[in-house]
């Protein structure tokens, strides 16, 4: 581990001012950020603590606004969220373990970096999101665990998160607190795809801060639902999962929002399988279909290819037991 | 204390004191100590934190160390920049191979009496590399932090060698055949002829990939010099050895290292002496100061081989009654040029069934990697996985019940060897375990049942492991004047209950109360050659007890008084019982220890004897033996395996402590459970690094993927084995991977033969 300061952010504006210098990391929970620092890995010179910030649970325009310092545990358990957003509560609590949950933020679950463990092992293997440019060793490497989706020939890593997925899926919003004021990206917006440049993993400017999410109403007359595939049964990261909400009346399916996670090096918003699903017949062949129109794309490498028909088999699966929920 | 009451009961008669057809008399008495679930007598120190593991013996003055690993398989040390590092705050040296001091190899363990290596590398002696992850610095800091930091300061770059780490590179580059006490090759009969003509019969490859240790506690040592007398406080499952393999490293005598280890978390044949203790002394030597040397959970993959990739195939001829008549189990495992360590799968094949004929074969491939070392049922957690799917297949290749078959197949003399069965009661924990676990009620169509999403089947395996004796047992007894025996052994407790059932086992030999008798282990000065491996420790210890109670028994007979009781009476005529002896067949002839040493004029008597050579291994074919029954779930549309219900119905002997044995049966079904399911030391064969060196990556069961294991045993005691216990220590392991893979089967009719089954290989 390198050396360095430690400060406590009061606030926002307190947390921006002292995250602007060079070589400023933000410290949420810490469950992801620490390991990275012991590895040497992550290599900053402050960390700037930012667990004091609002971790409010509230609601807001019938939809709701997550204190980006609420702890996983806290989101999971609110009764709002688990009354209107169970997919998220689903997915937070599929991930991890009850003692990380209980550390990890909002904010941090989603800036945390990927598990690919060329990125991991700074000794042994290059790596472009370590050393941009030096070269990627899991392209041609042990990549069973790799992205069929969105990934380049600089990078094939996937983003973990479970949290990421459900909001993914259910047009979360997430609020940016910087030195140049305020804005909103859509959650799905605020990953990058790596292209040539897998080290810039997020739109966030320099000492920019996540300070909240929001979350709007539940599409009405939908159901939702996360599914988590795994090599067991916790503690472990996602295959592939699959955050869903759909709306079926009369056999026909008339809201979907699907998201995918362990394919992609972002929460994957599946917007090709959505616009295929609506207004069509809500049955097992239209879901496979619409798994299937959104996998065409789908780049399986030496090892990983079996998440092609994984993917397609668990949004069908998902989606299916949502629409039977509705029949 | 309770007093010793004078009302004479029977007395015991004393163990033989030789085991080639000797039978305990403790064996079968019922009624006493044995058999009954006490707790760890360590459990309450371990909750409080009380119980001190290597790395939390405090020593004045101590630095701390962290290694630095090699980033390439094979090849030289090209420049090697240790400025900066030396330079971090706190640090007190950097040692590499320039100046290490001068240190012999390890002899490797078994390659002689007391050698406990891993194996026979130059210890940072050279700029050679041999595997990827091997240690190239070790830097000695104030605190760990600092050493770790100054660790990550090493700078070194490499000249690359040839490195063979893919297995198909090493399989075409020729193979040995393996040894493992013996070449490991046996032919009965034409056994290929024997299969050719076979009415039915199976003919298929199972492979299995590395796996690594994963011990709760990782590995670490806390050592001093003082002059040429090294103190080493070790997490290690053989003291002695330990301390013999030092003393021969660094050119001191044995007497000169005193290695003490009392608190183990978990060995599991990971915990010999491997590089990380030899550097810390070294370290220690070179800087004039106690080294504490704990290794990450990292150091844990780069630095201690675990179980060898294998490739099995396994041919069973049989008749159209099932009978077998062709038993073929051959295949490749690899390993190091620095190890002599096999993985030796074929060795259930010996004794599981009867058949005509027999080619039993294990080739030797080489890799340049961390030498693979023994793993928790060397060779019989990834053989008895071959050797027991293979059965299903032939089972279901016939349209047999594979419980029936296997019965049909009950060897009546030990299948290999003609030996006679010390204790063999399979055929009792199939029927047994079949009734308790509803095998009566499975479907035998495989992908026949199904709840859901969900595919519900049920699988059976058999599971063994040999009853190991190691020459080398010794115990000391000393005896007070309170009548208070203290029984002392080099042994090892590492949580499987050592303590807890040897001090019922005394006490119930000696004629005492549990509380008054206590066992004293994991400690080098202690007498005996017992290492905590190949499940041996109750026998050995069991044996050298006997030996020591009659060499206990000569001796209180000579201080008897001439109006003792006793006075006269030969050893062969005692027994022991209520504190004291008595003479067998007149058992108002007795006195307590505490009045023969009181008439003596004693404080205390104590003795020492070696247990004699393990010959009833030799006259007898001895097993401990399980039938695993399982039933798992199959998710259709994932292809995730859930474990539902599992069943071990154990044939083991005697069983000593079932609270401290179901403890280390459970154990080893969950790691057949992950070994079935999960486990998996991936390398980059590129490179031949380990990718997934550490407990987040590298899959071990967690506590959903475990249902409640249940348990039955026979419980009919071995005569020929001491207090009539074979171990069980391994056998859990063993058949609990097939029992998983067989009712996957049964629930899919899906054969895969490739561990791990994870979901893609089941979709």
């Amino acid at each position: 581990m390198i050396p360095f300061t430690y400060a406590r952010a009061e606030n926002a504006a307190d947390a921006v001012r002292l995250g602007a210098a060079d070589g400023v990391k933000y410290l949420g929970g810490g469950t992801n950020l620490v390991d990275l620092l012991r590895e040497s890995i992550e290599r900053p010179t402050t960390l700037v603590d930012v667990t004091g910030l609002s971790s409010a649970i509230e609601e807001r325009d019938a939809g709701l606004l997550i204190g980006a310092a609420a702890r996983n545990t806290a989101v999971a358990e609110h009764r709002l969220v688990r009354t209107r957003y169970p997919v998220l509560s689903r997915a937070i609590s599929s991930g991890a373990s009850a003692q990380i949950r209980n550390m990890a933020t909002v904010g941090g679950n989603l800036l945390q970096r990927t598990r690919c463990p060329y990125f991991y092992d700074a000794d042994g293997f290059r790596c472009n999101k370590r050393n941009p440019g030096e070269g990627c060793d899991a392209v041609d490497g042990s990549n069973r665990t790799h992205a069929i989706l969105g990934a380049s020939s600089a990078c094939v890593a996937v983003h973990p998160s479970d949290l990421g997925v459900a909001l993914a899926a259910l047009d979360a919003d997430v609020h940016l607190h910087g030195t140049t004021g305020n804005r909103t990206v859509p959650l799905t917006e605020l990953h990058r795809l790596p292209g040539d440049r897998p080290d810039v993993e997020t739109v966030l400017e320099p000492g920019e801060l996540i300070t909240a999410i929001e979350l709007p109403a539940p599409p009405p007359a939908t159901r939702s639902a996360y599914r988590k595939v795994r090599d067991r049964a916790s503690y472990a990261f996602a295959l592939v999962s699959v955050a869903a909400v759909l709306g079926v009346e009369d056999g026909r399916v008339t809201a979907a929002r699907i998201a995918l996670g362990g394919v992609a090096p972002k929460p994957w918003r599946a917007r090709t399988a959505e616009a295929a699903l609506l207004g069509g017949p809500a049955t097992e062949q239209a879901f496979r279909a619409a798994a299937e129109a959104e996998l065409a794309d789908a780049k399986p490498l030496r090892d990983n290819g079996f998440k092609v028909e994984l993917a397609a088999r668990t949004i069908t699966a998902v989606l299916g037991r949502l629409a039977r929920e509705q029949a | 204390m309770s007093k010793p009451d004078n009302t004479v009961k029977d007395a015991l008669a004393l163990g033989p004191e030789n085991w080639a057809d000797g039978e305990d008399p403790l064996a079968r008495r019922r009624g006493g100590r044995i058999g009954a679930p006490v707790s760890r007598l360590d459990g309450p120190l371990k909750v409080r934190g009380k119980a001190p593991f290597a790395a939390e013996f405090p020593v004045e003055g101590m630095a701390y160390a962290a290694l630095v690993f090699s980033t390439i398989a094979k090849g030289r040390i090209a420049t090697l920049d240790t400025a900066a590092a030396e330079a971090a705050p706190g640090v007190v040296l950097v040692m590499t191979y320039r100046n290490a001091p001068r240190m012999r190899p390890m002899q490797q363990f078994d390659s002689s009496e007391k050698a406990g290596g891993a194996d026979t590398l130059p210890i940072m002696q050279d700029e050679h590399v041999y595997w990827n992850g091997q240690p190239i610095a070790l830097v000695l800091a104030e605190t760990q932090e600092q050493a770790d930091h100054a660790a990550s300061l090493v700078r070194v770059t490499y000249e690359p060698g040839h490195a063979v780490t893919s297995f198909a590179e090493a399989k075409a580059n020729g193979t040995d055949t393996g040894d493992f006490h013996g070449p490991l090759h046996l032919e009965i009969g034409d056994a290929e002829e024997a299969l050719r003509a076979a009415a039915v019969s199976v003919d298929v490859t199972y492979r299995t990939p590395p796996h690594n240790h994963n011990a709760i506690e990782p590995h670490a040592t806390t050592l001093a010099w003082h002059g040429d007398e090294l103190v080493v406080h070790d997490a290690t499952q053989l003291v002695t050895h330990t301390a013999w393999t030092l003393a021969h490293i660094f050119g001191v005598d044995e007497s000169q290292v005193h290695v003490t280890s009392p608190f183990v978390g978990g060995g599991f044949g990971g915990k010999l002496v491997a590089q990380h203790q030899v550097l810390g002394a070294a370290a220690a030597r070179l800087a004039g100061r106690p080294v504490r040397i704990a290794l990450p959970r990292e150091g844990v993959y780069r630095l201690i081989g675990g179980r060898a990739r294998t490739e099995q195939r396994v041919a069973i001829g049989a008749s159209e009654e099932g009978r077998f008549t062709a038993l073929i189990h051959t295949g490749t495992s690899a390993t190091t040029r620095h190890s002599a360590w096999p993985e030796p799968f074929m060795l259930a094949a010996h004794s599981h069934y009867a058949a005509e004929t027999f080619l039993l074969d294990l080739q030797t491939a080489y890799v340049d990697m961390v030498a693979n070392g023994s793993m928790r049922a060397p060779g019989g957690a990834v053989g008895v996985y071959a050797l027991e799917c293979t059965v299903d297949e032939v089972a279901a290749k016939l349209g047999m019940d594979p419980v029936e078959l296997r019965i049909r197949n009950e060897p009546a003399t030990g299948p290999t060897d003609g030996r006679p069965f010390s204790s063999r009661h399979v055929v009792e924990a199939w029927r047994t375990g079949a009734e308790r676990f509803g095998w009566a009620g499975r479907n035998p169509a495989p992908g026949a049942v199904r709840d859901g999403e969900w595919l519900v089947g049920m699988g059976c395996a058999a599971a063994s492991h040999p009853y190991v004796r190691m020459p080398g047992g010794a115990a000391r007894i000393t005896l007070t004047d309170k009548g208070l025996a203290r029984v002392e052994v080099a042994a090892h407790d590492m949580g499987m209950g050592t303590e807890t059932a040897q001090t019922q086992v005394a006490a119930e030999r000696l004629g005492l109360e549990p509380g008054q008798v206590s066992f004293r282990y994991g400690d080098s000065a202690l007498p005996g050659l017992v290492p905590a491996a190949g499940s041996q420790q109750s026998a050995s210890i069991g044996a050298a007890v006997v030996a020591a109670q009659h060499a206990l028994v000569a001796e209180l007979l000579k201080l008897v008084s001439d109006d003792s009781p006793l006075a006269g009476l030969e050893a062969d005529e005692i027994g022991a019982v209520n504190g004291g002896l008595a003479k067998l067949d007149e058992p108002e002839r007795y006195e307590s220890y505490a009045s023969i040493l009181a008439g003596a004029g004693r404080d205390e008597v104590s003795v020492e004897a070696s247990g004699p050579p393990p010959l009833e291994m030799m006259n007898w074919s001895m097993h401990s033996f399980g039938a695993m029954f399982c039933e798992v779930r199959v998710n259709a549309v994932t292809g995730e395996t859930r474990v539902s219900r599992f069943l071990g119905s154990i044939d083991c002997g005697r069983v000593l402590n079932p609270k401290t044995a179901g403890s280390q049966l459970r154990g080893g079904i969950v790691m057949g459970l992950g070994l079935a399911l999960m486990e998996e030391t991936q390398f980059d064969e590129r490179r031949g690094r380990i990718l997934n060196a550490s407990l987040a990556e590298y899959h071990v069961p967690v506590h959903l993927d475990v249902p409640e294991i249940d348990l039955i045993w026979t419980d009919l005691p071995d005569p020929h084995a001491p207090a009539g216990a074979r171990g069980i220590g391994e056998l859990g392991i063993t058949g609990a991977g097939a029992a998983v893979a067989n009712a996957i089967f049964n629930a899919t009719g899906k054969r895969v033969r490739d561990l791990p089954l994870t979901p893609d290989k089941l979709l």
